[in-house]
């Protein structure tokens, strides 16, 4: 690795000012979605179309009353929401958001670090994004708090088996845990969701699962919780809460894009760098394609954001036992089902074809099955 | 036992395979809420847009002036009587020479007051009223009072003001059918 230089600074900060900045307007458009599905309008008295709302929920956050039990763990109950926001905030390193930039005859990748254990520390930054709420559950001293913590953890639990092994699917075919290394092998319209459609199932749900979102929202289900882990967090530690939610939110939507939607990669993408160089010169031209691919990037992460939106205000919740049997009697054995497909069809030598045949066998063998079974002992 | 005929009877069958797989369900979910997204708000900005409330509906009252700008009331009383809440009250006055063109007939009301935390706006005095001087306007709401002594409605808040003079858009009910026609075609519906 290089030296830090000022250019390496500078896209640092930008990843880490554009991931704040988007995170707040996720609140702001959670709103505008859920009132338009609802047939409503939504915020629009603060600023032109309510496009200061989230300033304006800062402000009401911050000056709200900061309130603290007074049998809490002082220490832990002020961690809580700072570790979850630290975690949220860390994982959105190793997302590689565009090609390249070419300054002073340097090559520069628009990305924090290139490590080549990127999706390594993907996973293990979001395992350890459940301390966050397991902290505050557990120094609230309220049993409701710990109620929501502990099945904040145990689903997160659950659900990173089936994640990991849908990753190791995606390891096999590109042979590389750089995130950057995944993103280059899906060049043009090479995505991964073509090749493993169930993967990519596996690992939405997963991803909704993990960012604690409906229909997975068993930690703060009002309803039995009163409001779970955040029950007795108020001010701008609760705010924390809920941003570091939004923050996953969108990290996961880029690592959704990153693995199975070909992060900066778009269809004719070689012509365009090819145009664009021959219009602007060989490196002017190459950095407009960068910033063409960030472009597509980061509407492939907004459809993503929109998507997690959209299913919230659609599904209910579930119940937690099925949400546990949706976990370990369902996507775990479909993703190890994945893995041995897309095992078989990388040994085949046409991935594309094989893994639709492994896909079309399971489906017969399973519907096949499928009566033979105890109802009792089904998935689902 | 059926109460209404909305009611649908719940489909308590074992869900098939592909049911299990909540899939179709998902799909469907997505797909009426996506439909919504994108369909016609209901929303009325409430302090900036009023909804219209028909040309009947019975808000402040008024105590009309005829064309040449004659007090109408004569003080009969029959809306006192009429009154189911006793919110009106009046002290008669007689006319004097040169008041012709204040007050229509010999008597008038020289004090016309409505309690507007008794009143009920059911629009009965306006019935009651022979000589069409009273109304209920549809147009204008009693606004809130903060203090009691904004509760007693006088004759400077209920006589017509000659400049924005008060006119119903339907008095009756064919005016108020042709009146939802034009509407509609105004709406384009």
């Amino acid at each position: 690795m290089e030296s830090l230089s000022i250019v390496n600074v500078i896209i640092v900060l930008t990843i880490f000012f554009v991931s704040l900045g988007i995170a707040a307007y996720e609140t702001y458009f959670e709103r505008v979605v859920a009132a338009y599905i609802q047939d409503r309008v939504g915020p629009d008295y603060a600023g032109p179309y309510g496009l200061l709302q989230p300033l304006a929920d800062a402000f009401k956050m911050f000056f709200k009353e900061d309130f603290m039990p007074a049998k809490a763990d002082k220490l832990l109950f002020v961690m809580g929401p700072g570790l979850a926001l630290f975690t949220a905030l860390l994982t959105s390193a190793v997302i590689p958001f565009g090609d390249s930039l070419i300054i002073g005859g340097k090559e520069y990748l628009v990305q924090g670090i290139e490590v080549n254990i990127g999706i390594l520390w993907v996973f293990g930054i979001v395992a350890l994004g459940v301390y966050g709420i397991l902290i505050g559950g557990w120094a609230s001293n309220n049993k409701y708090s710990l109620y929501g913590a502990i099945r904040a953890a145990s689903s997160n639990i659950s659900y990173e088996l089936a994640m990991g092994m849908a990753i190791i699917a995606i390891i096999m075919t590109s042979e590389s845990l750089s995130v950057r290394a995944i993103v280059e092998q899906q060049h043009g319209i090479n995505w991964n969701v073509f090749y493993q459609p169930m993967g990519f199932l596996i690992f939405l749900t997963c991803a909704f699962a993990e960012c604690n979102r409906t229909p997975f929202d068993l930690p703060e289900s009002e309803n039995e919780l009163v409001a779970g882990y955040h029950t007795e967090y108020s001010s701008m530690k609760l705010g924390s809460y809920l941003f570091a939610e939004y923050l996953n939110m969108f990290v996961t939507s880029a690592v959704i894009s990153c693995l199975y939607f070909g992060g900066f990669n778009y269809p004719g993408m070689d012509w365009v760098h090819a145009t664009l160089v021959g219009l602007a010169g060989e490196t002017a031209g190459h950095n407009i394609a960068t910033f063409v691919g960030l472009g597509a990037f980061f509407t492939k992460i907004f459809f993503f954001i929109f998507l997690f939106m959209w299913v919230r205000w659609t599904v209910p919740r579930f119940r937690y036992d099925q949400l546990m049997n949706l976990g370990w009697k369902g996507l775990i054995p479909l993703a190890v089902v994945n893995m041995v497909i897309t095992a078989a069809a990388q040994l085949s030598g046409s991935p594309l074809i094989g893994g639709y045949i492994g896909l079309a066998i399971f489906l017969i063998v399973f519907v096949l099955l499928w009566p033979l079974t105890k109802p009792k002992s089904r998935m689902l | 036992m059926q109460l209404t005929d909305r009611s649908k009877k719940t489909d308590k069958r074992e869900l098939n395979l592909i049911e299990r797989t909540y899939l179709p369900g998902l799909a469907t979910g997505l797909g009426i809420t996506i439909k919504h997204f994108f369909s016609k708000k209901a929303t009325i900005r409430y302090p900036e847009q009023k909804r219209y409330l028909g040309p009947v509906f019975r808000g402040h009252h008024i105590l009309k002036r005829d064309d040449q700008g004659r007090e109408r009331c004569t003080a009969c009383g029959l809306c006192a009587v009429a009154c189911p809440a006793e919110a009106i009250s009046m002290v008669a006055g007689e006319r004097q020479k040169g008041e012709e063109h204040m007050y229509r007939e010999e008597k008038y009301a020289a004090q016309y007051e409505v309690n507007m935390l008794r009143c009920i706006f059911c629009g009965l005095c306006e019935e009651a009223c022979p000589k069409e001087a009273i109304y209920l306007r549809h147009d204008k709401f009693v606004p809130v009072f903060t203090s009691r002594d904004q509760v007693i409605y006088g004759k400077d808040q209920l006589v017509e003001d000659m400049k924005d003079r008060y006119n119903r858009d339907a008095w009756t009910k064919e005016d108020m059918e042709q009146m939802w026609v034009k509407q509609r075609i105004a709406n384009g519906v």
